[in-house]
């Protein structure tokens, strides 16, 4: 499905298949070598006691970059080198970044304004701005989400949720 | 028959009206949850696990069990309509069931999936009241070497049995891992890999990571595919259900080879999607009409649905009786037995006889409510496909956000689910595996204690792992199963050769 095999010049261009695996095989390179670090910091070999705290990580450590070379040398030096597959095309990647980016937002809103105000905006955004919905329609939806969610987690379960740096609802007591 | 017994104590436990009515509720969440896009078994019950914090640990089981049931048959729903596989383990019901649709048979082959999916899942669970207390009391004798044995078989098998490059399976275990690793190491009490960022000393949660990277990789991953959703209509009226099953017996055989590939590829951790696959190629491969799979054959279904359901069912069995859960969701599960305060594992059956019992009483009951509600509600179900996108995605996020947040009433988790969420969306494009890394983090830090117990009482000498018949056997089986890609590669060669 994801895998869509270019050909001839009408290929529609986009991040390849090659460089996510090198870049994802890096990351995990570079993310086995940290925890090598701090494994070595902590101590890695036998003590008197037993295995010391890095042992256990810094073999994993080792695996991961034994690994993450394992599948850099076959997307590098392998038999599929010459093929040119297609990751994402920019016309994909836009579309994912247009939930990506607000979601990051709204996240970001969550830590300022709390979860139940963060939300209404954030579904009303989304429906506007994806879904072409008209503002009152939008943000009515958002909030009547937000009551829901409220009156089941706050008022029914009693289980709190974020309600951000400034509290925005602290006018209703919650 | 001690079984027998104990699970007629059970169906009295769980047959309370309170119980009757979570079943209910969680099959109809549960379908809700496999029909929309971004949320699935796993991360769905991670989400409402905090709700359950307050409920007897029984009921609250029977709840997030049944959530699950209804996840399974509703990926079923999106996969025949819509030819959206709602779920992973339902991509093998989209190659005959879509077409089914597609020549007005919606009906038949609805009632026809639902149907396996029951026979899947009953059989699986007949397996698990009989099974399950035999490997618990087995597994009481078990000593760190034992435990770290059946770790170890389990994480190989991943590698033996998955269709991922080995290298990435290996990969995305050993992150899990490694993220298991990071916070207070339960042994020495040193702080590891936080690299002087004191929030990381909770460590990760794994349901952090199931929320971000099975519900926001999902939602980012079927935003690329545009989602424009053409759906069929379907109607089941009691007719159809009748006809269809009178024509169902006469594949008896098909059913059968499902449901023990189900349950083997469950009880070791398979998990229901290659069982689903692995079943529809061999029922095409078996079947006399075998060239005619994927135009529309009810077997096309009843294997990979079959399958699939006995596949999650049977996963709950190594979960019960010896605290390694067979599969993301039932890690969930897991962790959910573990915040009511039951240490799950071979103990569980001696000692908290009422819990066991009752869940597995009500896995015979709940999928029998879930049967009737699905072959009752379809409409109703296909109905919730027909809203935007633009309103479910945001909404999807926003349940993702609360779920992570209230796993540890911690902001930061909300950050890590999007982290996570970006990587699964990489990662199942990679096709790196997500149910290993899952497992890792789950079980990371008990595989580290058993393997530090085992290292101490033998004094370093790794021997201890084959030091009798049982712990041999099990590692030598697991380094069989590690070993197995490249085996399978000598064995192609060598037939080429002559």
């Amino acid at each position: 499905m994801e895998d869509k095999q270019v050909s001839g010049e009408a290929a529609p261009s986009g991040i390849s298949v090659r460089t996510a695996e090198i870049v994802v095989a890096v990351f995990l390179l570079i993310l086995g070598s940290l925890v090598m670090y701090d494994s070595v910091r902590l101590g890695f070999r036998w003590a008197s006691d037993g295995p010391e705290a890095g042992y256990f990580p810094f073999y994993i450590a080792v695996i991961i970059c034994i690994a993450s070379l394992g599948t850099l040398g076959q997307v590098l030096f392998g038999k599929s080198r010459g093929e040119h597959k297609v990751f994402v095309e920019w016309e994909q990647l836009k579309l994912v970044m247009s939930v990506l980016v607000p979601a990051a937002f709204f996240v970001f809103g969550i830590q300022m304004i709390g979860i139940y105000v963060a939300s209404v905006a954030y579904i009303a955004f989304f429906m506007v701005w994806l879904g072409k919905y008209t503002l009152i329609k939008s943000v009515l939806l958002g909030i009547a989400v937000s009551v829901a969610t409220f009156m089941m987690f706050e008022v029914w379960f009693k289980v709190p949720l974020f309600k951000g740096a400034f509290n925005p609802l602290s006018f209703i007591g919650y | 028959m001690e079984e027998i017994n104990a699970l007629f104590h059970g169906f009295s436990v769980a047959l309370t009206p309170f119980n009757l009515m979570l079943m209910v509720i969680g099959i109809v969440l549960g379908v809700l949850i496999g029909v929309l896009p971004g949320l699935g078994g796993a991360n769905g019950i991670a989400i409402l696990l905090p709700l359950t914090f307050t409920m007897p640990p029984t009921s609250a089981v029977i709840m997030l069990s049944c959530i699950y049931w209804g996840a399974l048959f509703g990926g079923a729903i999106t996969s025949i309509l819509f030819n959206i596989p709602g779920e992973p383990w339902s991509v093998a019901t989209t190659f005959d069931g879509y077409p089914m649709a597609q020549q007005g048979k919606a009906g038949e082959a609805l009632t026809t999936a639902f149907t396996s999916s029951f026979i899947g899942a009953f059989f699986a669970v007949v397996m698990i009241t009989f099974l399950a207390p035999l490997v618990a009391k087995f597994a009481l004798k078990f000593g760190p070497p034992e435990f770290f044995s059946v770790f170890f078989l389990t994480f190989c098998s991943f590698i033996g049995m998955g269709k991922e490059p080995p290298f990435k399976i290996v990969a995305a275990m050993m992150l899990g891992f490694a993220l298991a690793a990071v916070g207070i190491d339960t042994v020495t009490g040193q702080l590891r890999l936080i690299f002087g960022w004191h929030e990381l000393m909770r460590g990760f949660d794994f349901l952090i990571a199931v929320i971000g990277l099975f519900g926001i990789g999902e939602i980012l991953l079927s935003m690329e595919e545009g989602l424009s959703f053409q759906g069929r209509a379907a109607k089941i009226d009691m007719r159809i259900v009748i006809d269809t099953w009178k024509k169902l017996p006469k594949y008896w055989l098909t059913s059968l080879r499902s449901c023990i590939i189900g349950c083997w590829m469950g009880i070791t951790p398979g998990g229901a999607t290659p069982a689903s696959f692995m079943s529809y190629g061999i029922a095409k491969r078996m079947s006399p009409d075998g060239a005619k799979f994927g135009t529309g054959m009810p077997e096309g279904i009843i294997a990979p649905e079959t399958a699939a359901h006995a596949a999650g069912t049977a996963a709950l069995l190594p979960m019960l009786s010896l605290g390694i859960p067979g599969s993301p969701t039932a890690a969930v599960l897991l962790g959910g037995l573990l915040i009511w305060g039951l240490q799950p594992g071979p103990l569980l059956f001696v000692e908290q006889k009422d819990f066991v019992w009752g869940l597995i009483a009500s896995m015979y009951l709940g999928n029998i409510v879930g049967l009737i509600i699905v072959l009752t509600c379809v409409p109703l179900f296909a109905a919730i496909l027909r809203i935007p996108f633009s309103i479910v995605a945001p909404v999807i996020i926003v349940i993702c956000a609360i779920g992570a947040f209230t796993v540890n009433n911690a902001m930061l988790d909300i950050w890590f689910m999007l982290l996570f969420g970006v990587m699964g969306y990489a990662f199942k494009k990679l096709s790196y595996p997500m149910a290993p890394l899952v497992l890792a983090l789950v079980l990371g830090d008990q595989a580290e204690d058993a393997f530090r117990q085992s290292m101490l009482i033998s004094q370093g000498d790794v021997r201890v792992f084959f030091s009798n018949g049982l712990v041999g056997s099990i590692m030598a089986l697991g380094l069989l199963m590690l070993f197995w890609p490249l085996i399978g590669k000598l064995k192609a060669r060598m037939r080429n050769a002559s």
